[in-house]
């Protein structure tokens, strides 16, 4: 960062007084704006045609195929369909929170992008409270969905927001607690501190590093769905039961907030995942090239992501929806007590094998590996039991 | 230190709203998360269907049948025909019988297809949902060659049925067959033991079999409150007679018996009944007309007659009232649904509101089945 300022104080471009902070803070902004307007939003609208295209395909559908190659520029139209509507805001409703809702959710979506670990040179601020930022900020999104609710002046907006805050709160617990596991592991809050102490290969990963971080993952990834509002804990915005929940008096450009923010939070959710557990952006050394290490390091990053992405539509797609008091029970009566033990478990392990185990690493590789090999025969058996004909090609 | 104040709160669930299938209303009472009442207030879909009768005639009334309940209306066609058929003393022809019973069998399968797929996607499955009306889809081709419509079919007469079957059909129904027995494994396999939806089902909307009757419960809600009583079997009609088949009932395996899991998986075993008998049918159907001679004039001698028969929602009763001329006297209808809108309310209380939906679709309420 110093060295590039440095280069663009030399270069002139700013004349021949300027001063290092101000330089420091203009690209910071760019880069910022970059993040967020090349990657942020166009990925919450690209996701949200994946969405609609591996939905379709789980359902023997097509999905939308119409708009661009595959139907791919569908979310750019759908863009300018909710821009064009109409913003209506109802006469009960108390104007002032309701309009500042939806700008509450895109800042609680947008300001985890600051410490995404893309790659090891590409990371807008690697603060060293890192995950703890990003957990805190994520969770300014029960404010924005409480506030939404409460404002529409509607009883269904105002049990999906009391859903929402319930939930969010409750889930924030075990989420939290599952990230001790590593942070006791590595000693260190920032992004890039937690990535640099794990490996490429998947026994370095601290997924494999021992039983508890395994359970720990697990538990993780699924509080991070429920603090996201998806399948199986979609209960503030539950079609069936509250309309569209806190949204449901929302329209236009609004009303698509509160949606891209949930599908950009797919990729929070997953980059959270990965870069505690999945070795993030960690890439052999193949090259000396700085430039196409960190490219390579970028796509290890995002296919990670973009896995456990599709995860998440993949339960979505499959799996009914819990109820309140089943939702609850869950968190408190299971996940807590578990995380708890995750984290005495983990630091039992620290205290006994400082620098890890890794032979542990490799014997749960093994098992995962044989995990995956009986859930491909079970699908491969259903397949061939039930469905005359299997249609692979996903191009319609 | 003073008690926090609270209150009840009155939410309107319904007309449009998108779990109520048609326009269905209620009026809840809940208290945060907790149901005190649901009150069903019925009375939005109501078409004057039984006074159109009495101005359109006999014969003239037939698709209007198709309109009480679209959603299995072979099952109002034959009801329609066998009351007429009951008051002017008509023979159906086997064949024509046959027919009735082939068409109606396949609508009960699209029926429960649908209703078992609504149902998981109340409970925020929507994949078993699609997976359903694709296979629905194949019964309403099916039945598309045979009457030329996908929903109000308008397939029987007076006396039979419209078409016979046509060239090619049987091989074509019986193949379909072959292909329906594993997507009702697939489906199971799908959604119907996922351990989410089982807790969401299992001991929701207990219905005791005392219940069920004083209720007036019909059809597969009855069954899954461990009642065997199905007008197919116990007051038999048409040619169902020479078939064999078995009339699942609840068990209360999931949970308490009558519950809302025994009602979704009585459905889901009634499928593979339906299937059965089909396969009989299809195998043992008989030559000959399809149609008996009626008069195109029809005006039944005056009397009255009530009949009842096995519809995809239960026991439907027809009751008309000849005065001697070309048009009805009196027509009624009584229909499962409007039954089972009336349990709801001595359901409700006590229930999360997410369950009210669970409870809606598990009684499986068509609309303008209530109403008519």
């Amino acid at each position: 960062m110093d060295t590039l300022v440095q280069n663009l104080i030399a270069s002139g471009a700013f004349g021949k007084n300027a001063s290092p902070s101000m330089v420091a803070a203009l690209v910071v902004f760019i880069m910022s704006a970059v993040v967020f307007l090349g990657v942020a939003f166009p990925f919450a609208g690209i996701v949200s045609w994946a969405e609609r295209r591996v939905w379709a395909r789980i359902q023997s559908r097509v999905g939308p195929n119409r708009v661009g190659p595959q139907g791919f520029l569908q979310w750019l139209a759908d863009g300018v369909k909710h821009v064009c509507k109409e913003d209506i805001i109802p006469d009960e409703s108390d104007a002032p929170l309701f309009k500042m809702a939806p700008y509450l959710v895109m800042l609680a979506f947008t300001l985890p992008w600051a410490v995404m670990p893309f790659s090891s040179s590409l990371i807008l601020a690697d603060l060293n409270v890192g995950i703890l930022y990003m957990t805190s900020v994520t969770a300014l999104t029960v404010v924005a969905v409480l506030m939404a609710g409460w404002a529409s002046n509607d009883k269904w907006s105002l049990i999906g927001g009391i859903r929402s805050a319930a939930q969010i709160v409750s889930y924030e617990i075990p989420a939290g607690l599952s990230i001790f596991p590593v942070v006791l592991m590595t000693g260190t809050l920032s992004m890039q501190g937690i990535i640099r102490a794990q490996g490429w290969a998947p026994q370095h990963w601290f997924l494999f590093a021992n039983p508890f971080t395994f359970v720990a993952a697990n538990i993780l990834y699924i509080s991070a769905l429920a603090e996201g509002n998806r399948t199986p804990f979609d209960l503030p915005e539950a079609e069936s039961e509250l309309v569209a929940g806190f949204a449901t008096e929302y329209s236009g450009m609004r009303y698509l907030f509160f949606f891209m923010a949930e599908w950009g939070n797919l990729f929070i959710i997953g980059a959270i995942i990965a870069t505690l557990f999945l070795g993030g952006w960690q890439f052999p050394h193949v090259t000396k090239n700085v430039i196409a290490m960190n490219i390579l390091q970028a796509i290890t990053f995002n296919v990670k992501v973009l896995f456990l992405v599709f995860v998440s539509m993949w339960i979505r797609a499959t799996l009914p929806r819990v109820r309140i008091d089943q939702l609850m029970t869950l968190c408190w009566k299971y996940f807590v007590p578990i995380s708890f033990v995750n984290m005495i478990g983990t630091a039992v392990w620290v205290a006994i094998w400082p620098d890890g185990n890794s032979l542990m690493g490799y014997i749960m590789l093994a098992a995962a590996i044989a995990l995956a090999a009986v859930f491909t025969q079970r699908v491969i058996y259903y397949l061939r039991r039930s469905r005359m004909e299997v249609y692979f090609n996903p191009t319609i | 230190m003073s008690t926090l104040h609270t209150e009840e709160m009155t939410l309107n669930m319904g007309p449009q709203h998108p779990s109520t299938h048609g326009v269905l209303r209620f009026v809840v009472r809940a208290d945060g998360e907790v149901m005190r009442e649901a009150i069903p207030d019925v009375g939005y879909l109501h078409r004057s269907i039984e006074k159109i009768a009495e101005k359109v005639g006999y014969h003239g009334f037939m698709p209007y049948t198709d309109r009480v309940d679209y959603v299995c209306a072979m099952f109002t066609n034959q009801g329609w025909g066998m009351a007429c058929e009951k008051l002017a003393n008509i023979e159906v022809p086997h064949r024509g019988e046959y027919c009735r019973v082939i068409a109606a069998e396949f609508n009960r399968i699209a029926s429960h297809l649908l209703s078992v797929g609504a149902m998981a996607m109340d409970i925020g499955a929507v994949t078993p949902f699609t997976h359903a009306i694709r296979e629905r889809e194949m019964i309403n081709d099916l039945i598309e060659e045979l009457c030329g419509a996908r929903l109000t079919f308008n397939y029987m007469r007076i006396g039979g049925v419209a078409w016979d079957l046509p060239p090619g059909w049987r091989e074509k129904a019986l193949a379909y067959l072959d292909h329906f027995d594993p997507i009702l494994e697939e489906y199971n396999a799908l959604i119907s033991w996922n351990k989410i939806y089982i807790e969401r089902l299992a001991n929701v909307g207990v219905i005791t079999p005392a219940e069920a009757i004083n209720y007036n419960l019909v059809g597969p809600n009855l069954r899954a409150c461990g009642i065997k009583w199905d007008i197919r079997k116990d007051i038999p009609y048409s040619v169902y007679p020479e078939f064999e088949f078995d009339v699942p009932i609840g068990d209360g395996h999931w949970g308490k018996l009558g519950d809302s899991m025994d009602r979704y998986v009585v459905r889901i075993r009634e499928m593979a009944e339906s299937s059965k008998i089909l396969r009989q049918a299809l195998q043992k159907i008989p030559g000959g007309p399809v149609l008996a001679k009626v008069a195109r004039n029809f005006k039944p001698p005056k009397g009255e007659c009530q009949i009842r028969l096995e519809s995809g929602r239960g026991d439907m009763g027809w009751y008309v009232v000849s005065d001697g001329t070309g048009y009805p006297w009196r027509v009624h209808v009584r229909t499962g649904s409007f039954a089972a809108m009336g349990i709801i309310q001595k359901l409700s209380a006590g229930l999360m509101i997410a369950d009210l939906v669970t409870l809606i679709a598990s009684l499986d309420v068509i609309a303008p089945e209530i109403d008519r």
